[in-house]
């Protein structure tokens, strides 16, 4: 890819909306870039679940799907592309800052930017939050708005 | 069968009556119960555990144990040979990430898991060990070695032969890959056999699955709070597992899955401390079960019973063969059936190899067991029906008195323990009893809900009744299974070898490939 890419994480909250923003007056400057949205959804393979909730976890990971695109994504792509830029959406399961990292990577970008989730509750303090745990492991640059 | 849930039931009216009438008669109630459930079901149990002419060794263990010994040589010692393969599966070395969300291998094998390991593992095995002594736990490891090569035909088959309905929901299990399955290979007698097997599995939802779990819940209580009527345990018990089947209250069933693997670690690592505190008589505790596998050491029935008590015990705790785990591995998202079946392996593995093992290994070094002096032979129960214990306990208060020689405050976490895995299992096991039941009647909302009432009151009967009937028919129901699963596997094993060389061959050329991450 010739084209320099930003990855940028939205979580529907206020502080993702920034992380958009900022990420659309990078790319105004460099000029020729586009901007790889991404919308994660947490789960884990490694969790624990009835049979119950085997069998219906097709169906639930689709309404999950769809309704990431229609509260989240599909409004900011939309958005993002009336104001001329070239986008990339990925809505994906799985940990976060794994994701984000792997779809940097996979797209070569040049850097992610992420807003800062405040600290929320005892799993943040004992695992560190995405924002935390990203800022260790990223591969690529990694910039986060408060 | 028919004859029994109709003797059941009647049975169960008959009784309801006079409890809330009265409730001080519980004890006579417990009895009463005891009584026609034991006498409503011993045909059936008998037919199960007939011997073989002229001998007192009972068909039906014969009958796991070739089918188990059959597979693995059938498919090359396949639990050795993909072992390795299977562990790199459940960590998702060859998930597709485009698959992220769906039900992962880790997560089918943990819920198939959360259903067989519980009272098995604990109770089962010191009955197994009480009755066979320690020469029992060598047949019940050979078993569950064995019995792997027997989860993974029937797990592929269960993933091959699944329903997949539009709104991507999937119902598999024996039911499917008999009709199917046979349909395909043009045999008749697919759809006959799996409504014997759907009936079966119902009496094995309702004994194993329910009534075994409730009954040991109760024992392991009572054996901390003292006597009183299991009305009492089955009653709150049943109104549990009533408001998560009936209620749809998920979050207790969520809490459940989520405490029970933790409670699974807390045991094995309680039973390893044991077994390092006497790590001068880990020696001697092989010693015992290889010599006892062999001669018996003087237990009832001598080196065939500690045969016929570590097989049986080993199945009904892994249900190898049985059927019900093809039930709980369909859900996965693969396009492989092997890789379920490969992951599978691992089932009996964890459930018997290791957990049983610890549990058989903590009461033959804590000297539950009583073992005469002079002779080094164990000294029998005055009924001489089981060796006699050090305070005359058997079942999960045996393990209790066991683990309580390590640590004195055992028995109060143990108790936990069999109460969640009870739980646990019950709720597994009514998931695959409404399966049979849906596939016997038909799904709709009245069906599901007359078979959840059905599941719930017995519970009530399981608490209530004593452990020797109960077990009984929990055994024969889930061995009935096995009968007719068991003769399925045998016609349909010639289409998992053809996946299994196919996929192994596609695995070494290179054309299945791990996902980087």
């Amino acid at each position: 890819m010739t084209k320099t890419t930003i990855v940028v994480g939205l979580d529907g909250s206020e502080a993702g909306a920034r992380a958009l923003d900022f990420a659309k007056s990078q790319a105004k400057q460099i000029g020729e870039c586009a901007i790889a949205i991404c919308y994660v959804i947490e789960w884990s393979p490694f969790s624990f679940q009835t049979p119950e909730e085997n069998e219906q976890r097709h169906k639930r990971r689709e309404e999950e799907l769809q309704l990431a695109h229609e509260r989240v994504m599909d409004p900011a792509v939309t958005k993002t592309k009336a104001d001329g830029f070239d986008v990339l959406a990925v809505v994906r399961h799985g940990d976060a800052a794994d994701i984000l990292d792997a779809v940097a990577k996979q797209h070569g970008a040049a850097q992610i930017v992420v807003g800062r989730v405040g600290a929320r509750g005892l799993k943040e303090r004992v695992f560190g939050g995405v924002t935390g745990r990203l800022a260790a492991t990223a591969s690529v640059p990694l910039t986060i708005i408060p | 069968m028919k004859r029994f849930m109709t003797g059941g039931l009647a049975a169960a009216t008959a009784l309801s009556l006079p409890t809330l009438a009265a409730a001080q008669e519980a004890v006579s109630f417990d009895q009463r119960v005891n009584d026609i459930f034991a006498g409503s079901t011993g045909w059936f149990v008998n037919l199960i555990f007939m011997n073989l002419p002229g001998t007192n060794f009972p068909w039906i263990v014969l009958w796991l144990v070739v089918a188990a010994s059959i597979f693995t040589i059938y498919f090359g010692f396949i639990q050795v040979r993909a072992f390795g393969h299977a562990i790199s599966l459940v960590k998702g070395d060859y998930a597709d990430p485009n698959d992220a969300g769906e039900v992962s291998h880790f997560q089918a094998l943990t819920t198939a898991l959360s259903g067989t390991v519980g009272l098995g593992n604990i109770a089962g095995v010191a009955v197994a060990v009480g009755i066979g002594g320690p020469g029992a736990t060598f047949w019940m490891i050979l078993a569950g070695l064995l019995g792997m090569a027997s989860k993974f035909t029937e797990c592929t088959l269960g993933v091959k032969y699944r329903n997949e309905y539009p709104d991507g929901s999937v119902s598999g299990g024996p039911m499917y890959y008999m009709t199917k399955g046979f349909k395909e290979r043009g045999i008749p007698g697919g759809r006959f056999l799996a409504i014997v097997f759907a009936i079966f599995t119902i009496g094995g939802a309702l004994g194993g699955g329910n009534m075994f779990q409730a009954n040991q819940a109760h024992a392991q209580i009572t054996q901390i709070t003292g006597d009183f009527s299991g009305l009492i345990t089955g009653v709150i018990f049943a109104a549990v597992v009533f408001a998560v089947i009936v209620g749809g209250i998920k979050s207790i069933a969520q809490v459940t899955e989520k405490v029970v693997p933790f409670m699974g670690v807390t045991y094995v690592l309680a039973a390893l401390v044991i077994l390092i505190v006497n790590a001068d008589q880990i020696g001697w505790a092989f010693g015992q079960i290889f010599e006892g596998a062999f001669t018996g050491l003087g237990v009832a029935g001598g080196f065939v019973g500690a045969l016929i008590q570590g097989f049986k015990r080993a199945a009904f705790s892994n249900e190898a063969g049985v059927g019900s785990a093809a039930i709980a591995h369909s859900a996965v998202k693969t396009k492989e059936p092997v890789t379920e079946g490969v992951v599978s392996l691992l089932e009996p593995f964890i459930d018997t190899v290791v957990i049983c093992t610890m549990t058989a290994l903590v009461i033959t070094i804590s000297g539950v067991l009583v073992v005469n002096p002079e002779t080094g032979l164990f000294v029998l129960n005055e009924a001489g029906t089981a060796i006699q214990t050090a305070d005359g306990s058997s079942g999960v208060a045996l393990t209790s008195a066991a683990f309580a020689t390590g640590f004195s405050w055992f028995p109060y976490v143990l108790a936990v323990a069999v109460i969640l895995f009870a739980f646990s299992t019950m709720i597994s096991w009514s998931y695959y009893g409404l399966k049979a039941w849906t596939y016997l009647f038909g799904e709709g909302k009245t069906k599901e809900l007359v078979f959840k009432l059905i599941f719930c009151f017995f519970i009530i009967v399981g608490a209530a009744a004593q452990l020797g009937a109960v077990i009984d028919f929990s055994d024969a129901m889930i061995f009935a299974m096995a009968v007719v699963n068991i003769t399925a596997l045998y016609f349909l094993m010639p289409i998992v070898k053809r996946e299994m060389n196919s996929y192994f061959d596609r695995l070494k050329s290179g054309e299945i490939v791990k996902h980087g991450h």
